[in-house]
């Protein structure tokens, strides 16, 4: 195994092999040895581990087969007649599905699939299960229609098969849905945890790594190991090795922004927002996430204004993503915050500084 | 591990019950539904005179509104008969008006034939009733032009036919629906029978649980039986107890840790007492660095956000502390984050909101 990122290079495949929070894989061993178990949604933030989890957790479940995937694309016809296509990734024992990639179809996709599954039977007879497993990643963006369409399904199919849910919170998942699932929460590692995983990376890789240069990245990375990971192959390839004091990498994404947000603080008038307004489409042309830009645009500016505006530029930015989430166009809440915030600022500075 | 395996192996061969618990005790009678008895009733009645009126079941979840109506079908027509006679739909399958005109239709013209009526012996000594039933679960996500659809199809079939509408919401069934049929609310369970249900469970099971485990669990079942079942068997298979599929009459080996209360809260995802503590602690600091310290640490953590909302209703809408202005004012922010939150909103974002508005209001709980 070699090539590929590191972040694959280095996934752990079995629950033994996991680092941090090894109660939770304990539980999760007790779990997969029983016979019977409700529907699983495992949550917490993103690069917490939730789906390694879900493989190794499956893989203990039925042995390495569940490694042998095969992708295909399936054209589904929904009930306006039209056709939606969607490639699914699957092992003998279990098929793998990402909703949100069909967008408002995903009721039909989900609904056609676990009945086709509960109604197939398990090609292996030695299999540990009768039952096969659905995973459902980004459960969290199910709309409200599939999983009204999933509560039934969850009950009536149950003797032939499992889902398993993968979210960022369980906030989104409706009620209903929540009661029929034991419910799995993966906190991110916590900073040493994150620290021992990279020098272990590091030290495979045969990469000579100051601790200290770790650390950072650890401190830095939001415990989200998946990026400390990705900071880390990249510091290495810029040569991290050679020099001592080097600022840990940051995504050129993040940079873009924080320089943004210098822009912001810098000047308050109509053609500065005009500019930042390229900025932030060239960031959406990018495919950087809006709630990610917004998210990280309203941290960077509470860090940089006095004490007392920081709640202020918070409640803005909850209200802007509350609408980015329900609206359609993501630059008009983008500019809006930003256009907000400079008028709150500005005028902040007028009454306190008299400038 | 390979003893163990092969052991399995031949169970699930000799086709062990390995459905969860809340499908595997799912109360296949009447008698066996706990705590509804005005419906229990009533049904009860109608079977004695073979005539049923149109059914709206409705009430939160987990209340036994899905078991009712299936328990009262089972008992109607026995095993044999069930499928001739019973359609059920739900917000799985498609409803959309074709599907209420034709497949409802086709089920409910076709006439109930004369021999099963008479030749079918039910263990109860009774024929099944010259009647089918229409089950539409779920019923509150149907469009209000597929509900108008059913409307002309129950009056129309209505000789023959029984239409139970099963919803958590009656003001989404229209008017001239709900006006139709005999309408029976299913309240929470009271704690009384969550205790005794799931005590029966965890003891056909073999789950060692302790008597503290076991309140805690009625208690985060908010009067919910499906969270209570389904927590009890996470509990079970998360502390490695029974799973040698139990069921009546089988012995299993106990085995397992003993289920504690706090096995109980991180199943239910309720975040544990000192997490809010922690919150409530930095909003009275009053300094935004802490608090947006203690929240980023919440939500790397896990908790679910939701639940926090929960408690902290719970603790400061009732505490002593807080006087009845700041309550008002912590009400208005709490709507508001739940509504943002169920929009989907970001969590870390909604919840550092939530704590500085509340560190500004004063409340310290
Ligand atoms: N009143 C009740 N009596 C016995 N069991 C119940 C009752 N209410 C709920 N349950 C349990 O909870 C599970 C879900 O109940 P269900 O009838 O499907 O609820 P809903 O009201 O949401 O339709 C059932 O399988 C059963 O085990
Ligand atoms: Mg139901």
């Amino acid at each position: 195994m070699s090539g590929g990122l590191w972040v694959d290079k280095y996934r752990p495949r079995s629950l033994d092999k996991l680092d941090h929070v090894p109660q939770l894989s304990q539980r999760l061993k007790q779990l997969a040895a029983s016979e019977d178990f409700p529907h699983l949604l495992f949550y917490g933030p993103s690069g917490a581990g939730k789906k390694t989890r879900i493989v190794a957790t499956m893989r203990e479940i039925y042995g390495p087969g569940v490694e042998k995937l095969k992708i295909d694309q399936r054209v589904t016809t929904t009930p306006s007649g039209r056709k939606v296509d969607v490639s699914i990734v699957s092992s003998n024992y279990h098929l793998e599905l990402t909703p949100s990639d069909v967008g408002v179809f995903d009721r039909v996709i989900v609904q056609e699939l676990i009945k086709e599954v509960a109604q197939t039977q398990q090609v292996d007879s030695n299999a540990k299960h009768k039952f096969k497993v659905v995973v459902l990643n980004e459960a969290d963006y199910l709309s409200r229609e599939a999983q009204q369409a999933l509560r039934r399904t969850m009950e009536k199919y149950t003797s032939n098969v499992r889902i398993i849910l993968c979210a960022n919170s369980t906030s989104k998942i409706i009620a209903p849905i929540r009661s029929r699932c034991l419910l799995i929460r993966v906190p991110a590692p916590e900073i040493t945890e994150i620290a021992n995983t990279l020098t272990k990376i590091a030290k495979k890789e045969a990469a000579s790594v100051q601790p200290d240069y770790i650390q950072r990245i650890a401190e830095k990375c939001g415990r989200n190991l998946r990026k400390a990971i990705l900071m880390l192959e990249m510091g290495v390839a810029e040569g991290a090795q050679t020099s001592q004091s080097k600022d840990v990498p940051f995504f050129d994404w993040e940079v873009f922004i924080k320089a943004t947000a210098r822009e912001i603080i810098s000047e308050q008038t109509p053609q500065k927002l005009l500019q930042v307004r390229q900025r932030l489409y060239e960031l959406l042309t990018k495919c950087i996430p809006a709630e990610i830009i917004l998210k990280t645009l309203a941290f960077e500016l509470a860090h940089m204004v006095d004490g007392e505006l920081k709640p202020d530029v918070i409640a803005m930015a909850a209200f802007a993503e509350h609408r980015l989430r329900q609206g359609n166009k993501a630059i008009f809440h983008l500019e809006g915050f930003v256009a907000r915030f400079m008028a709150t600022y500005k005028s902040f500075l007028i009454q306190v500084l008299g400038v | 591990m390979a003893a163990r395996k092969d052991k399995s192996q031949s169970k699930a061969a000799a086709g062990i019950d390995a459905r969860p618990w809340i499908e595997k005790y799912r109360p296949k009678t009447l008698d066996e539904v706990s705590s509804q008895e005005e419906v229990v009733q009533v049904l009860k009645r109608s079977m004695d005179t073979a005539n049923l009126p149109h059914l709206l079941f409705y009430g939160n979840p987990g209340t036994g509104k899905t078991s009712t109506i299936l328990a009262l079908c089972k008992e109607l027509y026995g095993p044999e008969v069930y499928k001739s006679r019973v359609l059920e739909l739900n917000a799985s399958d498609e409803r959309g008006i074709d599907v209420i005109r034709d497949k409802v239709k086709n089920f409910a013209r076709v006439q109930v034939s004369a021999a099963h009526s008479t030749t079918t012996t039910l263990p109860t000594h009774r024929p099944p009733p010259p009647y089918k039933i229409v089950i539409l679960d779920e019923a509150d996500s149907m469009t209000s032009d597929a509900q108008s659809a059913l409307r002309r199809t129950m009056e129309q079939y209505s000789r023959i036919t029984r239409f139970c509408l099963v919803c958590n919401y009656v003001s989404r069934i229209i008017e001239p629906l709900a006006s139709r049929c005999a309408k029976f609310r299913f309240a929470p369970l009271p704690s009384s029978s969550l205790l005794a249900r799931l005590t029966h469970v965890a003891a056909v099971e073999h789950v060692p649980i302790s008597p503290e485990a076991l309140a805690t669990l009625v208690e985060v079942s908010e009067g919910d039986l499906r969270r209570g079942m389904t927590f009890l068997q996470s509990c079970a298979r998360m502390k490695g107890a029974g799973g040698g599929g139990g069921g009546e009459g089988v012995e299993a080996a106990a085995g397992g840790a003993e289920v504690l209360p706090e096995d109980v809260y991180e199943v239910a995802a309720t975040p544990p007492g000192r997490v809010l503590d922690g919150l409530l602690e930095s909003c009275k600091s009053k300094r935004f660095d802490r608090i947006e310290n203690t929240v980023t640490e919440i939500v790397a953590e896990g908790w679910s956000v939701a639940g926090l909302l929960q408690q902290i209703t719970d603790r400061l809408l009732t505490s002593p502390h807080t006087t009845s202005v700041q309550k008002a004012e912590l009400a208005l922010q709490l709507s508001d984050c739940d509504k943002a939150l169920t929009d989907g909103a970001d969590e870390h974002l909604q919840l550092l909101n939530l704590a500085s508005r509340m560190s500004a209001i004063g409340v310290t709980a």
